[in-house]
């Protein structure tokens, strides 16, 4: 029986551990669809996957901002003004107690600064679910309770500053939340703007080619030579001072969304230009498929992946951008909170040597970017599942 | 789960003055992630003086980085855990000094010194085979000079000369030319007169004409068996081309899966072949003056996964002359069946 | 080559068009006319312009015309080097810029110039020793150099340098020579003054310019001519500087056109933090201030700037590359 036609087909083939292993493994890749074949090749990327941990975190904590903050985020008072973060103690007489020392504060009578002690007899537990400020839930469902609070009676605003308070006396940590609601939704609105540009004018530029493919790209060189900063500032100073923060808001994703665009449609047109050539495109044309059906039903979805990628690595950009601005006083303006916004009162270094934790805000700055940066990168490489 | 002990190979015929090259037993692996991939796994084979050794076998069979492990020139994470590579140095006028190509270091002083001067390379891509930033004089001449004592106009001179022995119209021209205003049969004939500037007495041909129209590549054979009798030096010539092989082979060895299950003169090869790879690999090209309407047979299944080679011999899962028990268990070796004429197989056992 | 060189002047002369007209949009942009405003400026001080003083204004500008007359009538007096007078200041813009245009050059060429020596060998030696120590390192610093904005480093290290040495890293002059005439002692302190700054510029874009290297290098270190050199007996180190270095260079030194907006953008913000005497500042007063001619005249010197440095940058390249100076001859 054992003849060579036994050896031919791998699927009849005596079972001899892994070489038929091997076989089912290739079977297996064969047959994967193209997103299948993605995910496998993204799960190999260690940091990616967890920056996609770190990126859905943020996207929660845009979701759930008001349940993750404890204070209301515009609850100002000179009485708190630049408290320093406060240490959380976690054991009360041996027991799991959570619980922080109320803080009293006077002004220094040599420098006049307001200096905060803590009192150890005053011990405010720290409550998981606790009732605090009124504020709808995604929007909607009217909710109170806050991830962590204080015993009822007592308001959060006035007795926790895990972060620290700014010069009006705000609490650090709960506008530290709805910054990351603004700057990660400006970035998400600012990429869908750019993406939309880019798709359309680098899918014009690759698909057609000739007279419209330079044209476009000119317009791309040069807006890559001109020094964007200044350019935006100036657009960005230029808005009226009587707009609502809404309308900034809008505004700035517009500016800096065309900061974005050149990049994904470079991508896009890469991908325009060596698909049109592949034997499956010339299939579809040959065929008698309509150009609309080419694109969209055999062109686009090929490249989708390719666009995920560039888009998630055009999103630092944005943020910077955004940051950036708000920090020059030239993008949102308060009331509105952003991180950049939070790091304005940063932009003095005396400030900064005296009260640090006003710094803080540039953290999520960094990791956001890393994050998406990780992620983008790991998507990239995922994009192409039959590369090396 | 490659027991490779056992296997092993019987010793061919004493290394004689006339043997240039001798490689035994040579092992070359990619350690990688996945796994490690053998991709020469015991080769063993000779090069005669001023003859033409033609190496034969499917895409992915060691072929090339058999060359590579010659020249010691395998890219990471390629490296050789085992086997000899003897090659016979040329000193004046005794027979020369016979040095170990596997023990000495990649980048060191002698080995740097034995290639290019002493081992040349010519390959196939002669789109990419040379920088497309620098001229193909600069390239010469950087090659004579690296190995022979001369200023650059001389060694200009003779890189013109050189280019004019391979039959490049205008060299005084050309030789400021950069590759890619060359056409490919130029290219390979630039590359040629490159790799014999400084009169090597090997020249390794990996797969030299895969590349070039049917037209060049008779050019380019018609030039390498000149300039081998005017130069005297031996050729290892790699191809999957048997066409190739019976117009330029004095001597052929087989591989399979990074193996050498055959080696024989060139006659014995097409007129007496004895390994079943042999006799498949020659029933599935078409004859001359074959009956009309003959079936060409291809060779059953596939080369499997460089990963997984299966056990025993490494052509029993496609073998028509497959021995249940004895090929899937036991490795056969290279054992002398005639005059010259080495096998692996169990069948002359 | 000449057609490469004359396509790249032409593109350059369309970019700074396109940088004049988006200056003077910054500069209509705001509500009112540049005249009004300077009237009602000139009031605030006290002292009165006369109806034919503010004639003459409204003729030269092209007020009241259409909007393609006034650009034009604005480009022709730049061209006269009129760029027009500050509000904030009450002088002309060009005064009140003074040196600060080329102090900005300085310390952006200084950044380009860290850029490429940093990324440059760095870059060479992640792709040779691909997954060494050496390479994780530089993956991770160059991480770092991407993911901080060039801002907050530079906050960073002012509130370090501030907190730990006590010293003020910021500026480009120590005190004694703000206002000091130029002199070898000026030259000195500015040297002395330019890492900081540079490196605070230079770090994202050099953090980028290791990954193009590398990213480069590796893929030319796989190519069959590669092969070839090292067939040939050359030692290692002349394999990969004289061959794939040479080539991957190409690429490499067709970024510097981006690099180079990257870094004057960048240098707004960042002298803002570190108070540098470059454009940066005056650019964000003028700006809150609606001072804008000031604002306009910044942002159209510092694209000019710009297309300057990459149109050198692409005619270094065509002298780098011979493919490029061999088309179309």
């Amino acid at each position: 029986m054992a003849g060579p036609d036994v050896a031919v087909d791998p699927a009849r083939a005596p079972v001899r551990g892994p070489s038929f292993v091997a076989a089912a493994e290739e079977q297996r890749v064969f047959v994967a669809s193209q997103w299948q074949l993605m995910w496998w090749r993204f799960r190999k990327h260690k940091v990616a996957v967890a920056s996609g941990g770190v990126v859905i975190g943020f996207y929660l904590a845009v979701l759930g901002a008001d349940f993750l903050a404890y204070a209301d985020p515009n609850a100002s008072e000179a009485q708190r003004s630049l408290m320093p973060p406060q240490p959380v103690h976690w054991f009360d007489g041996g027991k799991f107690r959570p619980h922080v020392y109320a803080l009293k504060g006077a002004r220094d009578p040599q420098t006049f600064k307001r200096v905060y002690r803590a009192d150890p007899s005053q011990k405010i537990p720290l409550r998981l679910l606790a009732e605090g400020f009124e504020y709808r839930f995604l929007g909607v469902i009217p909710m109170t309770r806050h991830v962590i609070g204080v015993a009822a009676g007592l308001d959060a605003s006035k007795t926790i500053f895990l972060l620290g308070t700014d010069v009006q006396g705000r609490d650090l940590w709960s506008r530290l939340m709805y910054g990351t609601r603004i700057s990660l939704t400006i970035g998400l609105f600012g990429v869908t703007a750019s993406l939309v540009l880019g798709v359309v004018l680098g899918g014009l530029s690759g698909f057609y080619g000739g007279i419209t493919d330079t044209l476009i790209q000119r317009v791309i060189e040069i807006l890559r030579s001109i020094p964007t900063i200044p350019l935006w500032m100036g657009l960005a100073a230029a808005l009226p001072r009587d707009w609502s923060i809404l309308q900034v808001y809008f505004a700035i994703t517009i500016i800096i969304s065309l900061l974005g665009w050149t990049e994904l449609a470079r991508v896009v047109r890469g991908r325009f230009l060596a698909m049109r050539e592949e034997d499956f495109v010339v299939s579809a044309r040959l065929v008698g498929c309509s150009q609309m059906r080419t694109i969209f039903v055999h062109m686009v979805p090929s490249f989708m992946s390719h666009i995920i990628a560039a888009t998630t690595l055009a999103l630092p950009a944005m943020i910077i951008s955004e940051t950036s601005l708000s920090f020059l006083g030239l993008g949102l303006r308060p009331p509105a909170i952003s991180w950049g916004v939070l790091l304005q009162q940063a932009q003095n270094v005396q400030t900064v040597a005296i009260s640090p934790w006003l710094m803080l805000p540039a953290v999520p700055v960094i990791i956001a970017v890393m994050a998406f940066n990780f992620l983008g990168d790991g998507l990239r490489d995922a994009a192409d599942p039959y590369g090396r | 789960m490659d027991d490779n002990s056992e296997g092993g190979f019987a010793p061919l015929p004493t290394v004689d003055r006339q043997t240039l090259l001798s490689v035994r037993n040579l092992k070359t692996y990619f350690a990688q992630d996945e796994g490690t991939v053998k991709a020469v796994d015991g080769v063993s084979f000779d090069v005669s003086r001023r003859r033409t050794l033609g190496i034969v076998g499917e895409s992915g069979c060691g072929k090339s980085v058999t060359a590579r492990s010659i020249l010691r020139i395998v890219d990471r994470p390629g490296r050789i855990i085992d086997g000899e590579i003897q090659f016979r140095r040329p000193t004046n006028g005794a027979g020369g000094r016979v040095v170990d190509l596997a023990k000495l270091e990649p980048n060191g002083r002698e080995m740097r010194a034995i290639r290019g001067a002493e081992i040349a390379l010519i390959f196939q891509e002669p789109m990419s085979s040379f920088s497309p930033v620098h001229s193909v004089g600069n390239q010469i001449i950087e090659a004579i000079r690296l190995h022979q004592p001369v200023g650059r106009q001389d060694a200009r001179a003779k890189a013109i000369e050189m280019l004019r022995r391979v039959g490049v119209s205008s060299p005084e021209a050309r030789v400021d030319q950069l590759a890619h205003q060359l056409s490919g049969g130029l290219r390979q004939r630039a590359m040629i007169a490159m790799a014999l500037s400084c009169k090597p007495t090997l020249l390794i041909a990996d797969e030299p004409t895969t590349a070039l129209d049917v037209t060049t590549q008779t050019q380019i054979l018609a030039l390498m068996r000149q300039l081998q009798q005017e130069d005297g030096m031996a050729i290892m010539l790699i191809t999957h081309d048997l066409g190739v092989i019976a117009e330029m082979a004095t001597d052929v060895a087989v591989m399979y899966l990074g193996r050498v299950v055959e080696q024989a003169p060139v006659d014995a090869i097409f007129h007496d072949p004895k390994h079943p790879y042999t006799r498949a690999l020659l029933r599935s090209i078409p004859r001359i003056r074959a009956r009309t309407r003959e079936r060409l047979t291809p060779i059953a299944g596939a080369v499997p996964h460089p990963y997984d080679r299966p056990r025993g011999c490494p052509f029993h899962p496609r073998c028509p002359e497959f021995m249940a028990g004895r090929c899937d268990q036991q490795e056969p070796s290279l054992r002398p069946v005639a005059e010259q004429h080495t096998v692996s197989c169990f069948l002359y056992e | 080559m000449l057609g490469y060189i004359g396509r790249r002047v032409l593109l350059a002369i369309f970019t700074v068009w396109a940088i004049s007209a988006l200056a003077f949009a910054i500069i209509q942009l705001p509500p009112g006319d540049y005249v009004t405003s300077y009237i009602a400026q000139m009031a605030a001080m006290g002292s009165v312009v006369t109806d034919e003083e503010a004639q003459n204004l409204r003729i030269q500008y092209g007020l009241g015309q259409p909007i393609y007359v006034q650009y034009g009538k604005w480009v022709k007096l730049i061209a006269q080097g009129n760029f027009g007078m500050s509000m904030e200041w009450r002088r002309p813009v060009t005064e009140v810029i003074g040196e600060r245009l080329s102090l900005t050059v300085v310390v952006s060429v200084a950044a380009l110039f860290l850029t490429w020596v940093l990324a440059l060998p760095i870059g060479i030696y992640s792709a040779v020793r691909q997954y060494s120590a050496g390479d994780y390192a530089a993956t991770f610093v160059g991480f770092i150099g991407l993911a901080v904005p060039n801002f907050l480093l530079a906050l960073v290290l002012l509130y370090l340098g501030f907190s730990l040495f006590n010293a003020n890293i910021g500026g480009l002059f120590s005190t004694e020579f703000q206002d000091a005439p130029w002199s070898a002692a000026r030259g000195w302190d500015l040297l002395k003054h330019l890492p900081v700054p540079a490196l605070i510029l230079g770090l994202a874009g050099t953090a980028q310019q290791i990954r193009i290297m590398r990213a480069n290098l590796l893929d030319e270190l796989r190519k069959p001519y590669v092969v070839t050199a090292r067939s040939k007996g050359l030692s290692e180190m002349r394999v990969i500087l004289k061959y794939p270095v040479r080539v991957a260079l190409n690429p490499f030194a067709s970024t510097i056109g981006y690099t180079l907006p990257y870094i004057v953008s960048g240098s707004i913000i960042v002298s803002i933090v570190l108070g540098l005497p470059t454009v940066g500042p005056l650019l964000l007063k003028a700006l809150i201030a609606q001072d804008m001619f000031l604002a306009g005249t910044i942002v159209l010197l510092l694209g000019v700037m710009t297309v300057i440095g990459t149109l050198i940058s692409d005619i270094v390249l065509v002298w780098i590359d011979p493919r490029i100076r061999l088309e179309d001859t």
